[in-house]
């Protein structure tokens, strides 16, 4: 986002002081180590076997499912917001957009805890879905899916948003004075000139609901094949079965690093 | 602009190390030399009766303070495995004392405590049995299997041949309490003094005899404890009748006698 378009800006040339390599390498050796720690104590020889139990595959696939509805989920109601938020100008507009990021810098279980007093069975709006409809979301896979869209839609809203200011409206005037619709102008000029916006959002966005742990075990509860993702099979493994904890951090770790990697061309160019 | 970034980030630095200080030592004044603490390791449905039992350690030992760790069992155990600073374990389980036994002293069983089923205020749903808990129109929910109370929930269903499908698992016991109180799910097993603990908000089943479960809680000190003499003196302390009062007021049983 900025940060690509400053590096962008900056270019190669740069030159930096020899003395900021200090710090720098401090950093990265303070994100990289942990990593490391975990490749050192992974049981290679049984990780074949760790995976494969039913109980990890499960969970994996779980994981799938949650975080792929919860950007579906950020998708459809997220862009829209985004929209309104770059493009309509209302009163109270920048406190729709703090209530928007709100829930990125929340602590994610206080997130589950307003989130099972919002949509729980005795919740503002879980009583009335109980009573008409007979929907209760805690402890299914929609709650799970609606835990992970809860803290990670703004990821995708401010993206998005980003990506709708900074883009060259003259674009979309010359295809108004064309003749085309909104709608068309939409589909055909907006939206395909911020898909490098679009597309880092989504992945910053599924990026954070597969990584989801605190408001899902407290919103969804944990139960495998159901509402156990992969961030709580962790979790409790960790308590009795440290090698199948590493084992199903390795995998998290691989996915998450194999989208950076696979992203990162088409998504976050550089220089 | 450089200046002015580094200045900002050291005075980042001193706040949050000061605040960290100030976190330490909330001790009067009058503490003189720099008072020891312990860090308790205790099992999350010991949470009432420590905290209470805390401050009697603190005045008895000098304004020694206690911090406590509170978790389900199986949980501090790994911790204490991975090098956790911890001087005193206290486990909901002989399993999880077992796990740390090369790491801790001689264990000693302090308390004991049996199960009940855990049920909104008023038991709405009309629960009177482990039986109830089998039928498909209940919303049970259950410890995960990892933790003591979950194994000792799903021994008591095996015992009377009973099959519940749990909606969810909870990582420790007050978890499910509180799933419970909040209304989300209609029952769970837990500790009989997690019911006294939750207080206004839920009402316990009694579980017959010949179904329950009897929990045995051990505490043993930390050999890796730089600080044995008054860790030993805690594990003394909830050892004595003092603290076996303290215990019985929220609901737990004296060891068993055997």
């Amino acid at each position: 986002m900025t940060g690509t378009a400053r590096r962008r800006r900056a270019g190669g040339r740069s030159r930096i002081p020899a003395l900021l390599l200090v710090p720098a390498g401090l950093a990265l050796g303070f994100l990289a180590v942990p990593l490391a720690g975990l490749l050192a104590r992974t049981p290679w020889g049984s990780l074949g076997a760790e995976l494969a139990t039913p109980r990890v595959l499960e969970a994996l696939r779980l994981s799938l499912v949650c975080s792929l509805g919860a950007v579906a989920v950020s998708l459809l109601v997220g862009v829209p917001l985004a929209f309104v938020l770059a493009r309509v100008d209302f009163p109270g507009r920048n406190l729709v957009r703090a209530l928007t990021t709100l829930s990125m810098v929340l602590p994610p279980v206080v997130g589950g805890v307003a989130l099972l007093l919002a949509f729980g069975r005795r919740g503002l709006l879980g009583r009335w879905l109980d009573q008409a409809f007979g929907i209760t979301l805690p402890f299914t896979t929609a709650g799970a899916i609606l835990a992970e869209a809860f803290v990670a839609m703004p990821f995708l809203v401010i993206s998005t948003e980003a990506g709708l200011r900074a883009m060259d409206r003259r674009f979309e005037d010359a295809a108004a004075t064309l003749g085309a619709g909104r709608w068309t102008i939409l589909r055909r000029v907006t939206l395909p000139l911020i898909a490098p916006s679009l597309g880092a959002g989504v992945a910053l966005c599924w990026a954070r609901a597969l990584g989801e742990f605190g408001a899902t075990i407290t919103f969804a509860g944990n139960l495998p094949g159901v509402t156990q993702t992969m961030p709580l099979a962790v979790y409790i493994a960790l308590e009795t079965d440290l090698e199948a904890a590493i084992a199903l951090s390795l995998v998290l770790l691989v996915v998450s690093l194999a989208v950076l990697v696979a992203l990162r061309d088409r998504w976050f160019p550089t220089a | 602009m450089l200046r002015s970034w580094i200045r900002s980030a050291v005075v980042l630095l001193v706040v949050a190390m000061l605040a960290a200080a100030c976190g330490n030592d909330d001790e009067p004044s009058g503490g003189s030399s720099t008072s020891t603490e312990i860090k308790v390791f205790a099992a999350a449905s010991l949470t009432a009766a420590f905290n209470e039992l805390g401050p009697q350690f603190t005045a008895a030992n000098g304004g020694t303070k206690v911090t406590f760790n509170f978790a389900g069992s199986q949980a501090l155990a790994t911790q204490i495995q991975q090098g956790a600073p911890a001087d005193v374990f206290a486990s909901a389980d002989t399993t999880n004392m077992d796990k740390v036994k090369d790491l801790v002293g001689t264990p000693q069983v302090f308390a004991s405590n049996q199960l009940q089923i855990v049920v909104e205020k008023g038991n709405p749903k009309g629960v009177k049995g482990l039986d109830d808990l089998a039928s498909g129109d209940l919303k049970v929910v259950l410890a995960a299997p990892e933790v003591p109370a979950g194994r000792y929930a799903q021994q008591a269903l095996d015992q009377a041949g009973i099959t519940v499908k749990p909606v969810s698992q909870e990582d420790n016991v007050k978890a499910v309490v509180t799933k419970v109180s909040l209304g989300e799910a209609d029952a769970g097993i837990v500790y009989t003094t997690d019911v006294t603990a939750g207080g206004d908000t839920v009402d316990g089943v009694d579980i017959p005899a010949d179904q329950n479960v009897t929990a045995t809680y051990p505490i043993a000190t930390v050999k890796a404890s730089s600080n044995q003499a008054k860790a030993q003196a805690f594990m003394d302390l909830v050892l004595s009748s003092q603290g076996q009062q303290v215990l019985e007021s929220y609901g737990f049983l004296p060891p068993p006698t055997s």
